[in-house]
């Protein structure tokens, strides 16, 4: 299984390390031509500004969607989350809107309020996820289509619909694999 | 729930990485360079080319400007404390700033102990020229390090030598025998238990940025490929003479740091960059790197 990683900036390395840990191959993508043949990718976290910018400045925006509407499954890790969502609360930052949810940045505040907590993730099983908030956003709103699958402090922070998945806390820092797990269980034979 | 944890302080660095981290000294300043794509800020009254033509003491810049460029744009914000005052790393923890530099570009407050970093809840970033000064700041409690280079100068000689420095040693540690690892510890004048990490881990334990000279987007490239994590542009950017296209263009150039092509392709048609000063031209004592231990 070869899953795409969005090296354009942010924590990259550390999804490639968790990806490896669970089995599968993982290539960075930097350009449209590295999207080829992946089974999936995963957005990191990073700046959502820096990544939104590069995305459209390298032409990446647009095939991402579409592998996407072909049904490529897509994590997005924090920054991830806010590409994935179609609303940013209070910007018009570029994302790729291909989530039917509406989120707010930087919503738990500034670096000093960055946190650890345990999360309970019911699909994950009973044993809370350690969860690693970084300036983290939250999913404000969900459409019809879109499944909740854990929230702290009754603010959504891991959602899914179909084969897309986002969370707004860091599993890539954690040696928790079971969310990577997760979301490789949602990738099909199926080449992109 | 626990804040400013070693994970948080540490994850925001690693959130950066791949990055551009521009010096700013206004509002507006801060917008060209959120718009350019950098992953954050830099808050100062002053870029250090302009701290070194004014000489005298610099300081921890005035909390309005700090407060002024937090609330223009939605990237993290990073301010200056000077090396051993605590008390401006205070204020600053107090204005909510998301990360404080403990610069040698500022003038120290003490010439003998650094900040005790763990005390903070905010992470801090230290310069280092090797791999015994960087373990020295990360003991101390630095979630992040970066070269010091010499800043200001628009140079990156210094930063090569730093990074060449501090990769060199890495890989030295990386090959001993577990037994050499506490007389290298004593050498290097560097905690055994981060010398011992290093040798496991075969880098720094912590995010590891270049800074001081980064002029071009070939000088950000050139850092990237000698191994650092992201790169700080000080004067660089607003010192030039085309600054919204120079700093995209360096942001550019750290994410696509091994294509050539693409290397070639931003860096055309820049303008002017920032006016370079020959390290030889500065007497050892007006050196910023010697600042610091």
């Amino acid at each position: 299984m070869l899953v795409g990683v969005l090296a354009l900036q942010g924590a990259f390395i550390e999804h490639e390390k968790s990806l490896r840990a669970c089995g599968a191959e993982t290539r960075q993508v930097r350009l449209p031509g590295q999207l080829k043949d992946l089974d999936a990718l995963v957005i990191p976290g990073g700046e959502s500004t820096t990544m939104g910018k590069l995305l459209i400045d390298y032409q990446l925006l647009e095939p991402i969607k579409e592998l996407a509407q072909n049904g490529m499954p897509i994590f997005g890790t924090c920054a991830g989350l806010i590409m994935l969502s179609k609303d940013v609360v209070g910007s018009k930052q570029p994302t790729l809107g291909l989530m039917d949810t509406s989120v707010q940045r930087n919503a738990f505040g500034r670096q000093v309020d960055s946190f650890e907590t345990a999360v309970s993730i019911p699909v994950l099983g009973g044993k809370s996820y350690p969860a690693v908030f970084i300036r983290a956003p939250y999913i404000q709103s969900v459409g019809p289509g879109v499944e909740v699958l854990a929230a702290y402090d009754e603010k959504i922070v891991l959602a899914r619909q179909g084969s897309l998945l986002a969370a707004a806390f860091h599993p890539e820092l954690t040696d928790d694999l079971r969310l990577h797990q997760y979301f490789l269980s949602l990738v099909s034979t199926k080449k992109f | 729930m626990e804040k400013g944890t070693w994970t948080v302080k540490k994850g925001l660095a690693e959130m950066l990485k791949g990055g551009v981290i521009m010096d700013v000294t206004t509002p507006e300043q801060a917008k060209i360079a959120e718009e350019a794509g950098a992953c954050a800020v830099m808050a100062l009254e002053r870029v250090p080319a302009d701290i070194r033509a004014a000489g005298g003491v610099a300081r921890m810049a005035d909390p309005t400007v700090i407060e002024r460029i937090m609330d223009a744009v939605t990237i993290p914000v990073m301010a200056k404390a000077r090396i051993g005052h605590f008390v401006e790393a205070q204020v600053l923890q107090a204005l909510g700033v998301d990360y404080i530099d403990e610069s040698e570009v500022l003038t120290p407050a003490d010439e003998e102990f650094h900040i005790n970093k763990h005390e903070f809840k905010v992470p801090f970033v230290c310069g280092a020229r090797n791999l015994g000064e960087a373990l020295r700041r990360i003991g101390e409690g630095a979630a992040m390090i970066r070269t010091k280079g010499e800043p200001g100068t628009g140079n990156v000689v210094e930063a090569v030598r730093h990074m060449r420095k501090v990769m060199g040693e890495i890989r030295y540690i990386q090959n001993l025998p577990e037994e050499e690892l506490m007389t290298a510890a004593k050498k290097m004048a560097a905690p055994y238990d981060l010398v011992v990490k290093v040798a496991e881990l075969g880098r720094l334990p912590v995010v590891n940025f270049a800074a001081g000279g980064i002029a071009t987007p070939a000088d950000a490239a050139l850092m990237m490929q000698l191994g650092c994590d992201g790169i700080f542009v000080g004067s660089g950017i607003f010192k030039s003479k085309d600054p919204v296209a120079r700093a995209k263009a360096i942001v550019a150039a750290t994410t696509h740091y091994n294509d050539p092509k693409i290397l070639a392709e931003i860096s055309r048609d820049l303008g002017e960059a920032m006016p370079g000063i020959e390290i030889s031209a500065i007497a050892p004592e007006e050196r910023m790197q010697e600042r610091g231990w």
